[in-house]
């Protein structure tokens, strides 16, 4: 059974605020909902209460940033780039501010519906120039997801997991690694965020059917190891798949696509994640399984992409982790 | 079991479906430990007089049980459609309404239950999987025309849609049901400047300014001052009412305001009805109760102020 860590982010960020006081915590009218009301309550002089107006927080923020700080954003990750994207341009992107971006509830980790679901972020951040983009996707990265981003010289959008986490890795993020989470030689699978724990649910049962994963984990999507990823796409004999809570276009797949063109590799590619499609409200499982982000997608793809069929079915994968609607590590029902 | 001919204005008091809402609100929020029950508290007359008096609608174009969610638009989806038609039909004559802080959606279905527009099984899927009874009011959500879950938007969207219905001589008004957070959005004040500047007077809100957001106090978190004299200094005319007074909403509507949009501020009470939440202060953005004693107390004391007995929800 895999540990589950509460609240994560709350210690971390008090942890690493603390320890460096240039450090400034800013938030929209989402301070529990991000995990740092207690820091509000605890240390006020490093905290900044800016409202429900994101446009102005974020060229406030790089004021802060020309006047030495280095501001960590906290809101829903839809709301820091939709609306106030032109300030993220203009005051934070183009002078490089050391702005960090915390954007959580990614993709449909939400029940919130469209107007709360970040599902092409990625896309966005990745064609910003001078941004970096992280994703957390256990409770170790995101206990070190602040130590990561305030390391960058420059703005950084990092997507945040909340609530209770899963861990799945024992070593902090190291900007630009690129994990190896298991070594197979047919099919490169590759994940980042909360789709990760998905292709591990499945590994079992593929490996079962006698298919050899190759699974990795990106934390770090902007800049990006190209060689690293060159080598393991050597590694295998077939394609890749890649499975993000993001759209289709822009995400991970997009950056797979772009390497195997760049580099005239002739792999094929299965890119699994939100088809060209807004989501909706509902649980985190349900829109998973609804929109084929979840394992069983992933078995689906990995067939599509060989042409076999593994007999591999819901029941074969590990149980999902079930959440309560109302669990007590969630700031409202969103 | 309500059926639309209940639906005809004034057949029940507009105290009476006040009422309705919170003990509806109330009980699912008893129920599945979490709602946003204060709003209730704070919204129930403006609601029910915007409903049950005020606003012009025809019968509910949609069923009674709402169908399960239908996808979101695309061309590959040619039998979407909104849950405007729970406001039933969008004809020349009739008012639009838009609830603009979408989080009030639980409010707003049970309005639409009490004024006998949805049947009472719609609440029962509300945040369930695979239903449109969506916990932030999607534009596919029951009362709803577009989505207001990014707060701020509202007003603007209202503004369009009148000047558009003003442009082709169409009677029917435009409402926009507004909260006193958005105030925070600089879009508000982008709309209120446009609506006047265009003299758009078919447009009209009311606004709960019940100083209350995710956060706790709007004064803890940014203060927005003299609501009325921005507002006025930006092109609106206002009126201040007790938003829980039924009487001083249907004055209030009388006030002139040619080539203004009409904006009514509901100064309101987010306890009103419901004294024991005070308790709760300033945690009452959303209402779940941590400890099993705190709920049952709850249950009790509020069912009591509501008249009703205490929900069984073992």
């Amino acid at each position: 059974m895999v540990e589950m860590v509460s609240r994560p982010y709350e210690r971390a960020f008090r942890d690493y605020a603390v320890a460096n006081p240039e450090v400034l915590c800013l938030s929209a009218d989402l301070t529990s909902s991000c995990e740092i009301d207690k820091f509000r309550d605890d240390h006020p002089e490093q905290f900044l209460s800016l409202g429900m107006a994101e446009q102005n927080m974020l060229s406030f923020a790089g004021g802060l940033g020309l006047a030495g700080y280095r501001p960590f954003i906290h809101s829903f990750g839809v709301f820091l780039y939709r609306r106030p994207y032109d300030q993220l341009m203009a005051s934070i992107a183009y002078p490089r501010r050391k702005v960090r971006l915390m954007g959580f509830l990614p993709g449909v980790t939400t029940p919130g519906g469209m107007t709360h679901q970040a599902i092409e972020d990625i896309a966005v951040m990745r064609s910003i120039p001078n941004m970096t983009v992280l994703e957390t996707g256990d409770a170790t990265e995101v206990e070190s997801i602040c130590e990561a981003a305030d390391s960058i010289d420059g703005p950084v959008y990092a997507r945040v997991l909340r609530g209770a986490v899963p861990r799945l890795f024992d070593t902090p993020i190291r900007v630009g690694e690129i994990r190896e989470l298991s070594a197979g030689d047919d099919i490169l699978v590759v994940t980042s965020g909360i789709t990760t724990e998905e292709a591990m649910r499945a590994r079992t049962a593929l490996d079962g059917a006698g298919v050899s994963i190759r699974h990795v984990h990106l934390h770090t999507i902007k800049p990006f190891n190209t060689a690293a990823m060159l080598d393991h796409m050597a590694s295998v004999k077939g394609g890749v798949v890649t499975l993000e809570n993001h759209v289709t276009e822009g995400g991970i797949g997009s950056l797979m696509a772009e390497i195997i063109a760049d580099h005239g590799l002739g792999k094929k590619l299965v890119r699994l994640g939100l088809k060209d499609t807004y989501a909706h409200g509902g649980s985190r499982p349900y829109l998973m399984n609804h929109y084929g982000l979840d394992a069983i997608a992933l078995v689906r793809g990995i067939e599509a992409l060989t042409g076999d069929r593994y007999g591999i079915t819901e029941e074969d994968l590990e149980a999902v982790r079930v959440e309560a609607v109302h669990s007590n590590v969630k700031a409202e029902g969103l | 079991m309500s059926d639309a001919a209940s639906a005809l204005p004034n057949e029940r008091t507009s105290e009476d479906v006040a009422l309705g809402i919170r003990r509806r609100v109330f009980e699912h929020t008893i129920r599945n430990n979490g709602g946003y029950l204060s709003q209730a508290c704070s919204s129930a007359e403006q609601l029910a007089w915007l409903y049950n008096e005020e606003l012009n609608l025809g019968d509910p174009t949609l069923p009674m049980v709402p169908k399960p969610f239908g996808g979101v638009p695309s061309a590959d989806n040619p039998e979407y459609h909104t849950g405007a038609g729970y406001n039933g039909p969008a004809s020349p004559a009739y008012d639009r309404l838009f609830i603009a802080p979408a989080h009030y959606a639980l409010v707003a279905y049970a309005t639409l239950i009490e004024v006998g527009r949805m049947a009472p099984e719609g609440l029962e899927m509300f945040n369930q999987d695979g239903s449109s009874v969506e916990q932030i009011g999607a534009e596919h959500s029951p009362g709803m025309e577009v989505h207001n879950g990014t707060l701020g938007i509202g007003l603007s969207t209202g503004a369009g849609l009148a000047w558009g219905r003003k442009k082709k001589g169409e009677s029917g008004r435009v409402w926009v049901y507004m909260s006193d957070g958005e105030l925070q959005e600089g879009q508000t004040w982008e709309a209120i400047q446009a609506a006047a500047h265009h003299r758009i007077d078919n447009l009209y809100a009311i606004m709960d300014v019940n100083r209350q957001q995710c956060d706790g106090a709007m004064t803890s978190v940014m203060e927005v001052r003299d609501i009325q004299a921005k507002m006025e200094a930006f092109g609106a005319k206002v009126v201040w009412i007790d938003g829980h007074d039924l009487d001083a909403m249907r004055e209030a509507v009388k006030t002139p305001h040619r080539g203004q949009p009409l904006i009514i501020l509901a100064n309101t009470s987010p306890f009103r009805g419901m004294p024991s939440l005070q308790l709760r202060f300033p945690r009452l953005h959303y209402v779940r109760f941590k400890r099993e004693d705190e709920r049952a107390k709850m249950n009790r004391d509020i069912a009591r102020s509501l008249g009703i007995e205490p929900i069984d929800y073992a």
